[in-house]
């Protein structure tokens, strides 16, 4: 399952300037997980207590996951996912 | 300037003031830093108020900016809108003073022009030429304004849905309108993104937003001012973001501070329309987040389903004893009329959504008889025009006296 990860601005430092990255996984999970292990240092960036900080969002063809299945979210082949910090706007 | 750095909010890793809105590390949001010490001579700060201009650069002294002297600021200078008493509404209630702050009586008629003012002042110092904004109606209007005064270039992004009278009161100003098809927080990510790309623009509640968010703590300088030095019990605030209501909040804390007042932050009530009232349900669930929602509400300018200072208005609320509550679109649209009727001030849907929980909060017994509430009417009437439309009774008649008193005798017996 080939998947794209758009990343902020923000965290692009931890995967050598990149604004997208390459995953594997069948969910929003297993995705970034599949990230992590060649880019350990987005875990601590997105993750607190094993799940999204809260001020990160992370959409599925512009929906937050948090309205889908949330880390479980199942991703089909090709899918791209976009992680944005949630403090804009207002 | 008093300003000294850029802070996160949630792990405290300082930043430079630039344009940055987000802590690289946590995520979380970034706030201005001030060094206070040079303020120990409260009567010179008073003083320094006082003959300061009539507008919001008299408190520069509490404003991330840099210069030149208040008087000598270009632009489209907001603030120092009245504060009202309003026995009537008062009485109405059952309470025993109430005051209306009536932020409508900016240049573009909304509590935006405060915030757009102090980012677009400094994106201007920052080297920026170009103003942008995700809007949800009074921040278009105030951005577009706030550019042709200013002579910068701007794009202010909408859902397309907006109200006409916000629509037509932001391209008049000759702005880049893009209406996107989708709700305030699609245009807000979309935003969000963009902001990434366009490096030379001035998001003003994006990658300005630290500056931009002080810009609301006026209000709250501006209402310990005019009841002359002095704070209120209690004070009545719409929730979108929770920026605003947060930032009034702060502007107290300060003025306490620096011992230009003495007491305590008032108690803080928000108000949110139910259909989206993210903020509101957290309160009474009592979470520390908000779970995000898809708004559908008359109050399109409180229309945010994603608050990005929720949790922030969530411990406002709480720290200072107040809550945070919310009205239908029925209690909105009868919120507009009791305000307009009993105080000459006719608001948009959101004041209706404030007017409306001052209401409740008196009807519930929340709010003891003595106090001395204040509530912020953050917009103008006149850019929601559909909510009040068919909401009276008016007579046609010929030019006669005869049909003159026909219809009001028809009409009006008893």
């Amino acid at each position: 399952m080939a998947i794209t990860v758009k990343l902020p601005t923000q965290l692009r430092d931890t995967v050598g300037g990149a604004p997208s990255v390459q995953a594997e996984g069948a969910n929003v999970g297993e995705a970034l997980e599949s990230v992590f292990e060649s880019h350990g240092e987005l875990r601590d960036r997105l993750y607190q207590n094993g799940d999204l900080r809260r001020f990160v969002n992370v959409y599925l063809g512009g929906e937050d996951i948090r309205f889908l299945d949330g880390l479980q979210t199942a991703l089909p082949d090709g899918a791209e996912l976009t992680i944005l910090p949630a403090v804009a706007g207002g | 300037m008093a300003a000294k750095q850029l802070k996160c909010r949630e792990c405290g890793t300082e930043y430079p003031l630039e344009a940055r809105y987000v802590c690289s590390r946590c995520f979380g949001p970034l706030e201005v830093g001030y060094d206070h010490e040079r303020l120990a001579d409260v009567g010179e700060v008073r003083r320094r108020i006082q003959g300061g201009p009539q507008n919001m650069w008299r408190y520069h002294d509490f404003l991330p900016l840099a210069g030149p002297q208040p008087r000598m600021r270009t632009g489209l200078p907001a603030g120092c809108t009245p504060l009202i008493r309003a026995d009537r509404l008062a009485e109405r209630l059952g309470l025993r003073e109430v005051w209306v702050k009536n932020d409508a009586a900016n240049p573009t008629h909304s509590f935006k022009d405060r915030v757009v003012s102090v980012a677009a002042t400094r994106a201007r110092e920052l080297g920026f030429d170009t103003l942008a904004c995700a809007s949800t109606g009074n921040l278009a209007n105030s951005v577009a304004a706030h550019g042709a005064a200013l002579g910068m270039a701007s794009y202010v992004l909408i859902p397309a849905d907006l109200e006409e009278q916000k629509v037509l009161a932001t391209g008049v100003y000759g702005t880049n309108l893009v209406k996107v098809r989708g709700n305030y927080d699609d245009v807000n990510r979309l935003c969000t993104e963009l902001s990434g790309d366009r490096e030379n623009w001035a998001f003003v509640n994006i990658n300005m937003r630290p500056y931009y968010a002080e810009g609301s703590k006026t209000v709250a300088y501006e209402i310990a001012e005019q009841l002359g030095w002095e704070l209120p019990d209690r004070v009545v605030v719409p929730i979108a973001s929770g920026s605003l209501f947060t930032k009034i909040g702060k502007g107290f804390a300060e003025f306490i501070d620096v011992g230009l007042i003495d007491g305590e932050v008032p108690t803080m009530n928000g108000a949110q329309a139910t259909g989206c009232s993210p903020v509101a349900t957290a309160f009474r669930d009592g979470q520390d987040f908000c779970r995000p929602v898809k708004p559908h509400t008359i109050a399109k300018s409180l229309a945010i389903g994603n608050p990005a200072d929720g949790p922030y208005a969530l411990d406002l609320a709480r720290a200072t004893g107040g809550s945070i509550d919310s009205v239908n679109d029925q209690e909105i649209r009868a919120g507009i009329r009791l305000l307009a009727e009993t105080t000459g001030v006719f608001t948009e849907t959101a004041g209706g959504v404030t007017t409306a929980v001052l209401q409740k909060l008196a009807e519930t017994g929340a709010i003891d008889r003595e106090e001395r509430v204040v509530i912020v009417i953050t917009g103008e009437g006149l850019k929601t025009l559909d909510a009040v439309r068919h909401s009276f009774i008016d007579y046609e008649v010929d030019p006669t006296i005869e049909s003159f008193e026909e219809a009001f005798a028809e009409s009006v017996t008893v």
